[in-house]
């Protein structure tokens, strides 16, 4: 009853092992800076995070009745983001969608990276970089932008799971993107009207909370930019690929990645095979096992090149 | 609310619970990764897969069907699937037509979507043996050994720690709205939409505040307890030969298995 999964929460099984990995690479270096970026602030920062992602998964149960026995909940990814700066909101949500997938199975461990892309992340980066627009302008704009952030939030999330799952060769785009898109539209405006009540009533109760991420200490004015391409990359794909999803399978063919995704799941290698191996099983899982260590080569290097870039601050 | 339901097999003892859970979350992702890896449509390779995490579920002591009635979980994700039944190019089945949509049932397709659905239940049932073995707080520390910044893994420990007082807390306020909506039977009860939806907001910012000034106390009590950024544990949970031995067979199990599948497939 509480526990209601959201459409958005991928199990195991259904997304291609490079479509996992990928994703798990762009997430851990994402994270990776939220880290960084966070540890500058207060000690007392790691304790309000972490009420605060008690807090959104707490909130995920309020629901309300729409129609029909459906009803409309949060997914908090825009609101954490606003009332605690872009990076922290990034956290909490990771942290947040970590739980529901280690402790309650809702969504998988694999495909996690995934899961935390789309629901954390990019609900965090649009919800905050719209936001920032209605810095210091009146109260009625800063609402009006932050509810657009959360419908814009959970569309961006529905898109790029249709984006994952076709690419995986889990789902037809011509089916999946529009039937994806559709529900999402509806589930956004639950989200934009939570959103913008949760928000004004803090506004009218206590307004310093809100202020608190103003100003360039929580995230600065490039998060407009990040915010508004993901929005233009969202109200733009999103119609073109339902009107036209061929266009997109061939563009995907043109670049030889739908292939590798339904063919065979690892596949960063020419074939799936190393030549000098010839072709065989011991060609194939050679050939996957050293895509997995490319992909964790590139994050061990990231992460690391981080971690140098503390240290001389 | 009781917030950990798998509170009743965490005070099992056996061999599975007795393993350091930085071991068991390596292999539950090794074999996870490995259901991945498995060729559409290995049937007998699947067969094995699940024949080991029923092995485990006997050596761990849990009630298989319990296993059995959590991992349906992940079965409602299954329509997003559907689609892969008409995806590829095969021996046509069956053909359907949804408005101008011409569906082509092929076999190559029934083959995928019934791949990925066993494979997704399997891997639903090895996270669900992880942490029916493994106390959350020690899988928490395990991420810790396992190199996630201390800070993200601290978030997860106040999360795990304070999500059942909010979860309370939104029972209560949940109770509240209930109570004050009384409905006549034949009527319609509550405002119009955007009135319920505006009453759901106020409630998740009466939670933000409620939460916010909480952690505010909690952290106070924690610096005068001698909080200094970081959580402690009294079990380090620190590897031994025996563990490292335990990944190795595992590891070398789970390659066998792909090995098996790839060249037998």
């Amino acid at each position: 009853m509480y526990f209601s999964p959201t459409p958005l929460h991928i199990p195991d099984g259904f997304l291609s092992t490079i479509v996992s990995l990928i994703s798990w690479a762009i997430t851990i270096t994402i994270l990776s800076v939220a880290v960084k970026r966070t540890e500058k602030l207060d000690e007392k920062q790691v304790p309000l995070m972490g009420i605060m992602a008690a807090f959104i998964f707490a909130a995920q149960m309020i629901n309300f009745p729409v129609a029909g026995g459906t009803s409309g909940h949060l997914l908090g990814g825009a609101l954490a983001a606003i009332v605690l700066g872009p990076w922290a909101g990034m956290l909490v949500m990771t942290a947040v969608i970590g739980v529901q997938g280690l402790l309650l199975q809702d969504g998988g461990l694999l495909v996690m990276g995934a899961n935390i892309l789309n629901m954390g992340l990019l609900t965090a980066a649009i919800g905050f970089g719209l936001y920032k627009i209605g810095e210091g302008r009146k109260r009625t704009l800063k609402l009006g932008l932050a509810g657009l952030g959360a419908w814009l939030s959970v569309m961006a999330g529905a898109l790029t799971t249709s984006l994952q799952l076709w690419l995986s060769g889990t789902a037809r785009l011509d089916i999946v993107l529009p039937a994806m898109l559709g529900v999402h539209a509806l589930i956004g405006i639950g989200e934009t009207l939570i959103t913008v009540s949760a928000l004004a009533f803090i506004f009218r109760t206590r307004p310093d909370l809100l202020e608190q991420t103003e100003g360039p200490a929580r995230g600065g004015r490039g998060w407009i930019f990040v915010g508004a391409a993901i929005s233009f990359f969202v109200l733009i794909l999103s119609p073109l690929a339902s009107s036209n999803p061929d266009g997109l399978e061939r563009v995907a063919g043109d670049l030889e990645f739908l292939a590798q995704g339904k063919d065979a799941p690892f596949s960063i290698l020419p074939d799936y095979t190393l030549p000098f191996l010839g072709e065989g099983a011991f060609s194939t899982i050679a050939a996957g096992i050293i895509g997995a260590l490319v992909v964790a080569i590139f994050v061990y290097f990231v992460v690391q090149n981080l971690r140098a870039a503390k240290k001389n601050i | 609310m009781h917030s950990n339901i798998f509170d009743r097999y965490l005070h099992t003892d056996s061999s599975i619970h007795r393993l350091a859970p930085q071991v068991k979350v390596v292999i539950a992702i090794l074999f996870i990764f490995s259901n991945a890896l498995l060729p559409d449509g290995d049937w007998l390779s699947f067969g094995i897969s699940w024949a080991v995490i029923f092995l485990l579920n006997l050596l761990a002591r849990l009630n298989w069907a319990y296993t059995l009635k959590r991992s349906i979980i992940a079965l409602p994700f299954a329509l997003a699937a559907i689609t892969a039944l008409f995806s590829l190019p095969g021996k046509t089945l069956a053909i359907w037509h949804l408005g101008s949509l011409e569906l082509i049932l092929t076999d190559a397709g029934l083959i995928r979507f019934l791949s990925i659905i066993v494979r997704s239940w399997l891997s639903v049932q090895i996270a669900i043996l992880l942490v029916a073995t493994t106390k959350f707080p020690d899988l928490i520390h395990a991420l810790e050994h396992l190199r996630l910044p201390k800070m993200l893994v601290t978030v997860i420990a106040f999360l795990y720690r304070y999500m059942s007082v909010l979860t309370d807390e939104v029972i209560r306020l949940m109770r509240a709205r209930q109570a004050r909506s009384a409905v006549l039977p034949d009527k319609r009860g509550g405002g119009s939409l955007l009135w319920r939806a505006r009453t759901a907001g106020n409630m998740v910012g009466q939670l933000f505040l409620r939460s916010y000034e909480r952690s505010d106390r909690i952290y106070h009590a924690m610096l005068s307890r001698g909080y200094n950024g970081h959580l402690r544990t009294l079990n380090q949970h620190e590897m031994q030969v025996n563990d490292w031995l335990i990944i190795a067979l595992a590891f070398l199990i789970i390659a066998s298995l792909q090995l098996f599948a790839h060249t037998t497939g």
